[in-house]
């Protein structure tokens, strides 16, 4: 379904110096950035960014499109409300916060994994219409139930500890904080890429049956992955919900759950850098296209970009980078092609499900 | 059914561990469409074993009811002594059965060396190890010493998207032989190689250690009578002869249905 981009290591020291100039950029960024867009869209790139790189795993390596997973960070920003502090008066049972943090953290990839499975045993458009189900089916539970989710109004007053003397909602912290997570499950993920699991996950998207020829249980590799990508998600979730304060039934609504696949598929699912390329481009989006245009018109907005992303660079802003650079590079980039063209010219029918 | 007179001693148990596939009236329909009819047919440990018949005869279906890829729809399976009807092809697998596929079915995005390797931890520990495997892991270096076999040295970091036809058909045996095969089944893994790489394929098959059985099959009657110990010949779904392969070959029947028309004649009579 996606092919995966595979380490290369034609640079000296095997690190590609943009690599390097991003990860230098991303670490001075607070020093020069104003405190909205150090928290506003840094932090909130970083942590939609997180959310959507649950999907590319689950997607990219292991052909599941689970729409599920704005509802497993959901689940885990409720958790965060009812279990620790609130100031609704609704539930707020006022357990520790790393206690919290850690049972929400638990609780969200359980039910990741539960979503796996009842997904696991579907492929294809049937995934995504079944997550789909249960992410609606999540959305008007927890709006319905007073007892335990506060219904429409939701919770606010969550907040972050207070710890080594700084508070960490504020900005500078705040986005250490995001990025620290960040590039921790996005390192995760690259290296897992090549591990066995990873190899494994692959090799059920390629081609599941072959997988239960090698003596593989494809369904419990499938789960296993969704439970990974529930705790990357479920992380992610309680750092939105220390950024946001709040949580209501909104957060996991329709609206987000697309947003979470329009940014995967906009940044490209071929590397788990897709997902925060993404993820920048929406919340600029949603910062800058609002002095232009209408609020309502936001969507229109963002399901124009995703058409024309998806129209001229089917894998994402990732894909566009890579041509651009291929360009500049031209002597080098064309000499490999050729050899590709070279050997590429029988195809596999390996790909085929049936016989 | 029993099958007197071949190679393997009668061991002083009887049964114990004779046969390495046992089917029991084994039946597979599509729909209406009946692909394979009671079929009863035994294996014995270590056996070499050749399946011939015209396309449409049933074969692969044979072997998707032997490994639970297409369970039959009626009858019994017992491999190595153990009724495995009901068990999926991940566990069929693991108690020593392989197979290679007609198409070959492999995993485009990955390289030579992970496919392998995928193959050899599947059988084994570790498959949701989240390390990557190191050089000297005992899997890659199964992994390493099967590329060396199937002469895919020079191609090991190649995503195998990028491979010929004749490598991918010599990757699909690679996979079959991770681990530690018990029988092993192989379908027209010929098809579509050059000469040398048949005669690397016989060399292959007839270097497999002697507990190790496999049933083949291919339609080249020079590899399949030279390599096989016994042979049975499908026609429509079911078992239409069996014996050596000089019964075989000089059995009136099976010279007119098949060996005067040609590798796919005989057709669906
Ligand atoms: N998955 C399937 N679905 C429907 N029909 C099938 C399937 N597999 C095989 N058949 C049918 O079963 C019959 C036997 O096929 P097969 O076992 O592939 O023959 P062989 O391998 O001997 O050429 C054919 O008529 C084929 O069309
Ligand atoms: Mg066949």
């Amino acid at each position: 379904m996606f092919g995966i981009e595979r380490n290369s290591s034609r640079y000296p020291l095997g690190i590609n110096p943009a690599v390097l100039l991003a990860a230098v950029f991303l670490i001075a960024y607070p020093l020069f950035a104003s405190d909205f867009f150090t928290f506003q869209i840094g932090a909130y790139s970083l942590i939609l960014g997180t959310i959507a790189l649950s999907l590319t795993m689950l997607a990219g390596y292991g052909g599941m499109v689970s729409l599920a997973q704005m509802t497993v960070a959901g689940f885990a920003a409720y958790l965060m409300a009812i279990l620790g502090t609130n100031s609704v008066g609704v539930m707020g049972l006022g357990w520790p916060w790393w206690l919290t943090v850690v049972i929400a953290i638990l609780g969200a990839a359980l039910l990741s994994t539960f979503i796996g499975a009842i997904a696991a045993r579907t492929e294809g458009i049937y995934t995504i219409m079944i997550t789909l189900a249960i992410a609606v089916a999540f959305f008007y539970f927890v709006r319905q139930n007073y007892q335990i989710f506060n219904g429409f109004t939701g919770f606010a007053g969550i907040k972050p500890p207070t710890l080594f003397g700084l508070y960490w909602r504020d900005p500078t912290p705040f986005y250490y904080l995001a990025l620290a997570i960040a590039a921790f499950f996005f390192l995760a993920v690259r290296y897992g890429a090549r591990s066995t699991f990873g190899l494994g996950l692959q090799a059920v998207r390629d081609n599941p049956r072959r997988v239960r020829a090698l003596g593989i249980n494809v369904f419990l590799h499938r789960i296993v992955a969704y439970f990974y990508a529930g705790i990357i998600a479920g992380t992610a979730g309680v750092l939105l919900v220390w950024f946001n304060g709040r949580v209501s039934p909104g957060i996991v609504g329709v609206d987000m759950v697309i947003d979470i696949l329009v940014i995967a598929v906009v940044g490209g699912m071929r590397a788990p850098i897709g997902p925060f390329l993404g993820a920048i481009a929406f919340v600029l989006l949603e910062n800058f296209a609002i002095d232009l245009i209408d609020r309502e018109r936001f969507n229109t907005v963002i399901g124009l970009a995703f058409l024309l992303v998806v129209l001229f660079s089917p894998d994402g802003l990732l894909g566009l980078w890579r041509r651009i650079e291929s360009k500049i590079r031209l002597p080098r980039a064309s000499a490999r092609l050729g050899v590709r063209a070279n050997r590429g010219d029988w195809h596999p029918a390996g790909s085929s499900e049936r016989m | 059914m029993n099958e007197p007179g071949t190679a393997v001693p009668r061991s002083a148990l009887p049964q114990a561990g004779q046969f390495a596939l046992e089917l029991n009236s084994v039946s597979r329909h599509f729909g209406a469409l009946v692909a394979m009819a009671d079929i009863d047919m035994t294996v014995h440990a270590g056996e070499r074993r050749a399946v011939l018949g015209s396309n449409g005869a049933g074969k692969t279906t044979l072997f998707n009811a032997i490994t639970g890829d297409y369970p039959p729809t009626s009858g019994r399976v017992r491999l190595f002594g153990e009724d495995v009807t009901y068990l999926p092809v991940h566990e069929r697998i693991r108690r020593g059965l392989r197979r290679t596929y007609q198409i070959s079915l492999l995993f485009s995005g990955l390289t030579v060396i992970e496919n392998i390797f995928l193959a050899c931890r599947g059988v084994g520990r570790g498959r949701h190890s989240l390390l990557r495997p190191r050089r000297d892991d005992g899997a890659m270096e199964m992994a390493e010493t099967l590329l060396h076999a199937v002469h895919l040295d020079d191609r090991r970091d190649t995503p195998v998207a990028e491979l010929s036809h004749g490598q991918q058909r010599q990757l699909e045996v690679a996979l079959a032989l991770s681990g530690a095969p018990r029988l092993i089944l192989f379908d027209e893994p010929a098809a579509g190689l050059s000469p040398s790489e048949r005669a690397d394929l016989v060399d292959i098959l007839q270097s497999l250690p002697p507990h190790v059985g496999f049933i083949l099959i291919e339609h080249d009657m020079d590899v399949a009578l030279r390599v096989a110990e016994r042979v049975t010949m499908m026609h429509n779904g079911r078992i239409f002869k069996q014996g050596t392969p000089d019964e075989i070959e000089s059995d009136p029947e099976v010279q007119e249905l098949y060996l005067g028309h040609g590798d796919n004649g005989g057709g669906r009579a």
